[in-house]
């Protein structure tokens, strides 16, 4: 309980910095007031409104101010919506998680199978394969997969919706775009992980012992190679999240990405702070989330 | 300073520059060995070439329009023209000598933005892990919060603030990638100032700035020059991402992640529009990729893979 509570109050001060950067950048991108004033406004109502927004206070003081709100859940109104930019951001969320769970799922069904074999028969034509595969996955960029899926399943084959949501089916394209350039990651973690303990003196053990070969490399070595697999897997976070940006925007995902790309484009900056406040929280969760699992998964550690 | 001394010191370069020679081509003898090492170099340097001559090899100016020959596919398919080898796009532009000038872009934003982050990084995490203490403590918090935020969304923002362009990719993507190399090269420093000869160094009074770069600094490079080589090949890929979005090279400059983006709306019809460019991205980034593999090998013989 104690490493719990001593990274939480380790991410205070990132938060807080996040605060600070996010606060210089939506300072820099200009004057709200010439945003939320018609074009009309006089002289006098520009002054009005910017002392009542406080601007005319010391930046600390504004910045306390923005703590304030922050604190309260007020991010500020969005001016394209007319609404707080809170509530806007959250009602994306379950569609980005949806897709990230499902490309994470896509990403582990094809990585940890393949990593594998790979390892197992490690030097073969089947592992040359398999690790070339994934190099491969890792140069490709993502949106231009998601563009190619497209182009054959969509247009040419004709079998799967080419945008949008609302059946399962919509989700596949953009759950495979997305889970590609993961699953080769994994991959190769799986099998160099696995490659270290198949050359563990229990494993020797195991086979020594007159142990069937399946229960020798499911039993003790992938059990065991899991372990940094997991931790690798919660700190995925931001890389999912980052590629949702992207993938969303092929496929018209009406998610947070999208929403993110379409607000900055506008600079519709209490959602882009809403919004970037929201996946920060997430990302120092499941690291939190990383760390936890992985003194759980392997008791040798023990952190001074 | 004597005769004798001068001497010795000239030996010494000559020694170091033979052992330079030898260890040089100890390495071109591994690269040779090394299949896919030899593949990677020889596409990375084509695209290098290629980027370079670009106006002699292309048949094309990449924005001259022609109408008469719009959506033209490529040129082994019916209808294919030779002068216009991969077809043509919606405006009727040359799709190969687009690739051929969009490879500028490419590789000018991947080796300038990591050159930008590697710097900012390296002399950062030097600092942290030599210095510790608070400088430490202050650096690193700051590379925990660049990670907490995934680093396309710092872009967004930053790129929405600054405008999107060329120069505005390359210092966005160098802002928010040093972290990265500022927490390799402090977790390398800590390990290497703990050796005999950094302790001997101090001990017998050299200064900070003589042990940094004489001592610490040598045996954390060829790990930050493997990490940089291989994100060269991930910054490619962002800057395509970031054009793709309309957030990067604004028209009529050429990227191949703008390429795609144009090519988006003709997908029914013209394949071909979005096919190449992505060929040629990836297997830019491909070669890379090899050659970065191959540099590990090379000179971090505790990272090879197996």
């Amino acid at each position: 309980m104690n490493y719990l509570i001593k990274n939480l109050v380790k991410s205070v001060p990132v938060l807080i910095l996040i605060t600070i950067i996010v606060f210089i950048l939506v300072r820099i991108t200009g004057n709200p007031v010439s945003l939320m004033l018609p074009e009309t406004a006089t002289h006098a109502d520009r002054v009005a409104l910017t002392k009542a927004l406080g601007l005319n206070d010391p930046l600390y003081i504004q910045y306390f101010h923005y703590l304030r709100d922050l604190i309260t859940g007020n991010f500020g109104t969005s001016f394209r919506y007319h609404e707080s930019a809170l509530p806007i951001v959250l009602e994306r969320m379950p569609a980005t998680i949806t897709l990230a769970f499902a490309a994470m799922g896509i990403a582990l069904l094809i990585s940890i199978p393949l990593g594998i074999l790979s390892a197992i028969k490690r030097n073969s034509i089947l592992d040359v394969f398999i690790t070339g595969a994934s190099v491969l996955g890792k140069a490709m960029p993502n949106f231009w997969l998601g563009i190619m899926l497209i182009l054959v399943f969509a247009e040419i084959l004709n079998i799967l919706p080419v945008s949008g949501s609302g059946t399962p089916l919509h989700l596949i394209l953009p759950a495979i775009t997305l889970g590609t350039g993961i699953a080769a990651q994994i991959t190769r973690l799986v099998r160099s992980s696995m490659l270290e303990i198949l050359n563990m003196d229990y494993i020797r053990t195991a086979r020594s012992k007159g142990l069937v070969e399946f229960l020798v490399i499911y039993k003790h070595a992938f059990r065991n190679a899991l372990i940094p697999v997991v931790t690798i897997i919660a700190l995925q976070t931001p890389t999912l999240i980052g590629g949702t940006l992207v993938t969303e925007q092929i496929f018209a995902w009406p998610g947070l990405g999208q929403l993110l790309v379409e607000s900055v484009n506008v600079r519709d900056m209490a959602v882009v702070q809403a919004a970037t406040f929201i996946i920060a929280i997430f990302v120092i969760l499941s690291n939190l989330l990383a760390d936890v699992l992985y003194r759980y998964l392997d008791p040798r550690i023990k952190y001074q | 300073m004597d005769l004798s001394s001068i001497l010795s010191s000239k030996k010494q370069k000559i020694k170091n520059l033979a052992l330079i020679k030898s260890r040089s081509k100890k390495c071109l003898r591994l690269l040779l060995k090394s299949k896919t090492g030899s593949i990677g170099l020889v596409i990375t340097l084509t695209a290098i070439f290629v980027a370079v001559f670009a106006p002699l090899l292309a048949m094309h100016d990449p924005a001259a329009t022609d109408a008469l020959n719009r959506l033209k596919p490529p040129m082994w398919m019916e209808n294919g023209s030779a002068s216009y080898p991969l077809g043509t796009d919606n405006l009727g532009r040359d799709i190969l000598s687009r690739i051929i000038f969009g490879s500028r872009v490419s590789l000018i934003v991947g080796f300038s933005a990591v050159l930008l982050a590697g710097a900012l990084g390296l002399i950062l995490g030097l600092l942290a892990g030599y210095y510790q203490g608070a400088i430490d403590w202050i650096i690193m918090r700051v590379v925990d919060s660049f990670l907490s935020i995934p680093s396309i969304l710092f872009m967004l923002m930053i790129i929405s603030i600054l405008g999107p362009s060329l120069i505005s990719l390359i210092g966005v993507i160098g802002l928010t990638r040093w972290v990265t190399y500022a927490r390799m090269v402090r977790s390398e420093t800590l390990s290497v100032k703990e050796r005999e000869y950094v302790k001997s160094a101090r001990a017998v009074g050299a200064r900070d700035s003589r042990i940094i770069f004489t001592y610490v600094l040598p045996n954390v490079i060829s790990s930050f020059i493997v990490v940089a080589t291989l994100s060269v090949a991930t910054t490619i890929i962002l800057e395509a991402s970031l054009s793709f979005l309309g957030l990067g090279v604004q028209p009529p400059d050429v990227s191949w992640g703008l390429m795609l983006s144009d090519g988006r709306s003709y997908l029914s019809t013209s394949w071909w529009i979005v096919t190449f460019p992505g060929v040629a991205i990836t297997l830019t980034v491909l070669g890379i990729i090899f050659v970065g593999d191959w540099l590990r090998d090379i000179l971090d013989p505790r990272m090879k893979k197996r």
